[in-house]
This record gives C-alpha cells, structure tokens and sequence, in this order.
C-alpha cells in the first residue's frame, strides 16, 4: 500500500543535443571544453512526466520528487533546471569531470539503489539513456539491483489505484505493448511521453532556493570502479563524393558494378 | 545518429508553436532562395563574448533564447510586412511569467535587477525578433518601474499582476508633438473634477496604444506659469483606455521599421479619469518618472546591441557561404574588416551597457546621480551607433540580397533607427556628456 509517490529522477548533463560532437585530440572522447551543455532530452522528459503526475492529481499524490545528478563542478546547472521544472530538491553527487564519461552505468545504478533505499523512494524515472554514452543501461540495472518490475520506453504513464498500481504502454517494434506493474517500480522515458515545459521565470527565482545537497559515491558506500576501458575514439570515415549517371541503364549497371543488383 | 533524429524530432516539436499561428508567408519557398534547407540545426555558438556575464543573466539568455527559438525570422517578416501585432509572442513571454523580471517578488515579479532585463530585451532582439519583439513587450517591463515604487497598495494589487500575467497590456505616455525632449514644458492637462480629474491635449509615438488597456500617462496638473520649482506641476497616472468613452482617439503612425507593433496619435479631450490613477503624489510626476529613465536607456541600449549582434551574424553567414570568384566573398579583406571592425564596435559597447546597468542595479547612493546618469546615456548612444555600424555593413555586404526582405538585414536596419532616435537624441546625449562631464557651457 503506497502511500504516496516518492520519485526518484536521475539527470546527466550532456552536451547539448543541437552541437555537433568533436573527437578530441588525444582520441579518448569526445570534446567537451567549451561545448554548450544541458540537460539530457530524455531526462527532461522524466522529470515533465514525475511534474505532470502530481498536477494531473491522480489517485496517488506524489509527496517528492528528488532530482540526482552525478558529475563535476558545473552538474548544479542542470539539478536547477530541473527544480526550475518542478522537482522538490536536488542531490549533487560530486564525481568530478572526466573525459572518460564518467561512472559506467553499473556504479550509477548501484548510486541509485542507495539513493532509493535512504530515501525512501517508490517511483524512479529515468530518461531511457544519456545522449553522450547512449549506453541505454542503468534503468534496467537498477531494476534488478533492487529487485523490481521495470518498464522500459514509456509512451504513456498511467497511475492507476490507490494501491499503487501502475499502467505504462511502451513502444515495441511495429506497436505499442501496455504494462501493469505495481510500485515499487522503475520507468525509463521514450520521446513520445510528453513536451517538456519551459521554466517559468518565478519557477526558476524559486529553484535557487530549493535545497541542494553535495554528496559523494564514498557517501552512498558505492565505489567508482571500471570494467571497460576505452582504447580509442574516432570519427566516422569523412562520406566521399558521389558520382551521377547518365540515364537508367547506366544506374542498373552502375549497381551491379557495386554488387547491389 | 540519435542525436540526428534527436535534432529533428525536436525542432518538429518546439517549432509546432508559431505553425499553429499561421505562418502561409514563411511555408511558401521564394524564389530568390539560394539554397536548399539543410536538416542540420547545429547551432554555430553565439558570436557575442559570453564570459563575465551573472549566472542570472545567462540563464536568462538561455532561456528567452529557448521561447524566441519558438518564433522564427519568416514570423516577424509577415508580421512587419502585415503590420500585426506580435500578440503570441507577448503572451508567450507573459505566460512564462518574463514581464515580471524587474518588479517585485510580493507583486508576482521575479525581482532581478536592470542588468537581467537588459538581457532579456536584448536576447529578444537578438533571436532574429528585432525592435519589433522588444517593443511588443519594452513598455510592460519598464513603465511599469515607476508604478511598483510609487503606487498605493490597491493600484499595486489591482494592476500589476494582470500586467505581469499578460491580461493587460499597458504603453506609456509621455511624449507629445511640441514637447519631445522638453518634458517640462509638456502640455496635455490634468484638471481636477468633482470625482477626478479629465484629461485634454496630445500625445505622439506611443508605441502599442491600439492593443493596451492601460496607459502610464504624464500630464499637467498646475499650469506651466504657476510652476513654483521647474521639476513640478507634472503628475503620472495610471489610467485605462477606454476607447467607447467620449473624449479619447488614436490614430496610427505609419513607420519606417519596427511595423508589427503600432505606434500612434493619443488624442483627448475632455477624458475623464477616476482620482485614484494617481500615481504617487500630484506634481510629482516628473520626479518618479525621471528615476526609471536611466533604466529605459539600459534596456534601449541592450535591444540595440541585440539587433546588432543579428545582423552581424547573418552577415558573416552570408559570407561564408556566399561564392564569388571561386571563393567565399568574406574570404575578401574588402568584406571581412569592415564586419570585423562592426563586431569590436558592438563588444565594446556591451561593455559599456552592462557596465551602466550594473552601475544603475547597484545605485545604494555612493554613486552619484549623474554618474549614473552619464554611463547610462554613453551606453544607449554607442549601442546604438554600434548597431547602426552593424546594421549597415550586415545589408552591403548581402550585397542585392541586403536589399530582399527575406534576408533580415534590411529590416534591422530599418529598425535601428529607433534606438539611435529614442528615447534620447545622440545630440542630447553630446550636450548631457558635454555640461556635465566636460563642464562646458550650456547650448540650449
């Protein structure tokens, strides 16, 4: 019997999704000094949809909703954002900046089981991957470090009863499939859920007052261990100019020169 | 690729706003288009300096420029071209609560000083907007100054929530056709009736009339002969416009840039007005409104530059891609320097206007009135002239295509007259700067 929903909404920040990415020099990622920065489309779209289910004031009233954002100094920028959007209050887990992309998924979703279990979480929503990794991960392993039901790609979240229950389509191949699990749960955002809202500007005045607490992995009893290691980062082989035909002969020829027909 | 589909999907998404308001001038392909759309957005970064702004002001860069994004150049072109009010726009601003910026947090307002407002106003003429956008909203945000501090509670309570929250819309009413700069000399007339007083005389280039319900009106309410002290007789009201009431008329202005928003004729006689428009107390007026006009030549400046910084980038898009000879025209030293020396022109100057507003923010009196008063005029007069430079130079080197209204350029030009004109001339500028800084002999 829930209560209320406690939510749980992990942001990254990332590049912005408008810049087109450079490799950096040394070849180990992608550049990241003086690239414009914001916060992951999709996480924009769990933290719209964890505000939306407590104005649609559906039969559960959400109590909280805790934004998360591991990183380095500049990660307050997007924990504002999203408090700017809606969110109560915001965890800052200081990793510091690393050209390596940070923790790899299974440190941060270890990071959230902790997370959860202090504070008392019953609803995480989480943006279906970040757009710098698109490693696509961490929600399904936080699902299973904490032993829940999952629904992956949500379209459409639907609070259903008083106890807890929760109906989600997500998309699959050719259609969409419509889930019914029970809280706790952990729901990861696809792009058809919602538009996310700008902030208001008395929103935003009001996100600089909204706590905002610095924490470390040491803090969570998590360890930032690695178990891929990243040999080299390069850019996709530069498309070479094409050539045009004379007429549809040439074309089927032209094809099967190239083995396509 | 993510981040390709990405980049489509939500300029699909954010861009569904203004397609919903109409735009059949922009959907059709013109033929002087010289190239096809490119799928790509990626945005080439700001040319202005970023560094050493607030967090505040960035973040309200950010996120105007968010909401402009939603109004693209073919939706201020039809509406210069159609003279239309801009009316979504304002109501996108006010929805998201940005006409409150510098009024106070207990009245609905977000509290932020000038610095952030002359953000605001010059990411909006910046985002391809122009003068027009600015002044769509330029008046809600500043006349409203003089109201919020001397106001009684009811006048506060009543009106700027529902200016705040774009139910009303509000101008501002000062100048008159003989009594441009002479502000004292102005001479529509208050009089006091039995129950309030009623309004005769003119007033000239008053900018959103047509679409206000309110009005910050300065008018006389002791005679000019009876005038004890040079700075009284005058009081500021706050009046609604009703136009089914006998005694007002309006009549629009037609203009060279900036058409969107209407600019027009006030005429009235015999208008009457409740007592309780008063704002502040009778023959005060000059005195309260004199305070906010240091802030006026802030924003003014800062829509200046805007306008400057747009043109000059569609400028040196223009001249990268545009190939004469074999090779980019900006390749030539004949293009380039001239935008070079535009782009120097305009960073300085928003040195100087950031400076005078932060000068203006912070004024706890160890400033001197006049230094402020002398930053903030250098400040409105090397914006404009900076954007001006700009404005110029963004149409010549467009070469014809400066001359096509689908380029842009020609419409910040027309438009960049208005800063260099208002609200001060350059040359009351020159004669402030000349007596109280150089200490020379009064002209005038």
């Amino acid at each position: 019997m829930a209560s209320g929903l406690r939510i749980l909404v992990p942001v990254k920040r990332v590049i912005d999704y408008a810049v087109k990415p450079r490799i950096n020099k040394a070849q180990t990622g992608v550049e990241t000094a003086g690239v414009k920065h914001s916060l992951n489309p999709f996480d924009e779209l769990s933290i719209e949809e964890a505000v939306r289910l407590r104005e649609r004031k559906g039969p559960l009233k959400v109590e909280n909703i805790l934004a998360l954002s591991a990183g380095g100094p500049k990660t307050p920028d997007v924990l504002r954002t999203a408090m700017a959007m809606g969110a109560d209050r915001a965890f800052h887990i200081d990793v510091g900046d690393s050209a390596d992309g940070g923790p790899e998924p299974l440190t941060v979703a270890k990071m959230l089981k902790a997370v959860v279990e202090k504070e008392n979480i019953n609803l995480v929503l989480l943006g279906k991957q970040a757009i710098d990794g698109d490693q696509g991960q961490t929600g399904q392993m936080l699902a299973g470090l904490l032993g829940w039901p999952q629904a992956t790609q949500a379209s459409k979240v639907d609070v259903k009863d008083e106890a807890g229950t929760v109906e989600i389509t997500h998309e699959v191949d050719g259609g969409v499939e419509t889930l019914r699990a029970k809280l706790p749960l952990v729901i990861t955002t696809d792009l058809r859920l919602n538009e996310p809202r700008y902030a208001s500007l008395p929103n935003i005045m009001k996100a600089k007052k909204k706590p905002l607490e610095k924490k470390t992995l040491a803090d969570l009893g998590v360890e930032d261990t690695r178990r891929l290691k990243t040999l080299k980062v390069t850019e996709p082989p530069a498309r070479t100019g094409g050539g045009k035909v004379e007429d549809v002969d040439g074309l089927v020829s032209k094809l099967k020169e190239l083995g396509a027909l | 690729m993510l981040r390709q589909a990405l980049r489509q999907f939500s300029r699909l998404q954010w861009t569904s706003f203004p397609s919903r308001v109409s735009l059949a001038a922009g959907s059709q392909v013109s033929p002087l288009a010289p190239r096809t759309l490119s799928f790509s957005t990626s945005r080439r970064r700001d040319i202005m300096e970023m560094t050493g702004f607030t967090d505040e002001q960035l973040t309200v860069h950010e996120a105007i420029k968010q909401i402009c994004s939603n109004f693209p150049n073919t939706y201020w072109q039809e509406r210069d071209q159609q003279e239309k009010d801009p009316k979504e726009f304002h109501a996108a601003l006010a929805r998201d609560g940005w006409l409150g910026i510098a009024l106070p947090e207990e009245l609905g307002g977000a509290g932020l000083g000038i610095s952030e407002a002359t953000m605001m106003m010059q990411t909006i003429t910046q985002s391809g907007a122009g003068m027009a956008g600015a002044q769509a909203i330029h008046a809600n945000v500043y006349a409203t100054q003089p109201l919020a501090k001397f106001g009684t509670k009811e006048q506060l309570e009543t009106t700027i929530p529902n200016i705040i929250n774009g139910t009303w819309r509000t101008c501002f009413g000062v100048t008159e056709p003989n009594t441009g700069l002479e502000t004292l000399k102005l001479k529509t007339v208050a009089t006091r009736t039995e129950n309030g007083y009623s309004i005769s005389g003119q007033k000239i280039w008053i900018t959103c009339a047509q679409v206000a319900s309110k009005m910050i009106l300065l008018a006389r309410t002791t005679p000019l002969e009876e005038v004890k002290q040079s700075s009284e007789g005058l009081s500021l009201f706050c009046i609604d416009l009703e136009r089914n009431q006998p005694g007002l008329d309006m009549r629009k202005i037609k203009k060279m840039g900036g058409r969107a928003v209407d600019a027009n004729e006030v005429f009235f006689d015999d208008y009457k007005i409740p007592a309780e428009t008063l704002i502040g107390e009778e023959s005060q007026g000059f005195k309260i409104i004199l305070h906010g006009m240091n802030a006026e030549r802030c924003l003014l400046a800062g829509e200046a530059l805007g306008l400057g910084y747009a043109a000059l980038e569609k400028a040196a898009q223009y001249a990268r891609e545009r190939i004469v000879f074999g090779r980019p025209i900006g390749q030539n030293q004949g293009v380039a320097h001239p935008l070079a020396d535009a782009y120097m022109k305009l960073e300085a100057a928003k040195l100087a206007t950031y400076h005078a507003a932060r000068l203006y923010d912070s004024n706890d009196g160890s400033v001197p009135f006049h230094a402020v008063g002398v930053a903030c005029n250098s400040a409105k007069y090397v914006a404009a002239e900076a954007a001006f430079t700009a404005c110029e130079r963004a149409v010549l080197a467009h070469g014809g295509m400066g001359y096509a209204m689908e380029y842009d350029v020609e419409r910040y030009l027309r438009e960049c007259f208005v800063p260099r004109i208002a609200p001060v001339s350059r040359e009351m500028i020159l004669n402030y700067v000349s007596e109280k800084v150089l200490e020379l002999p009064r002209s005038y």
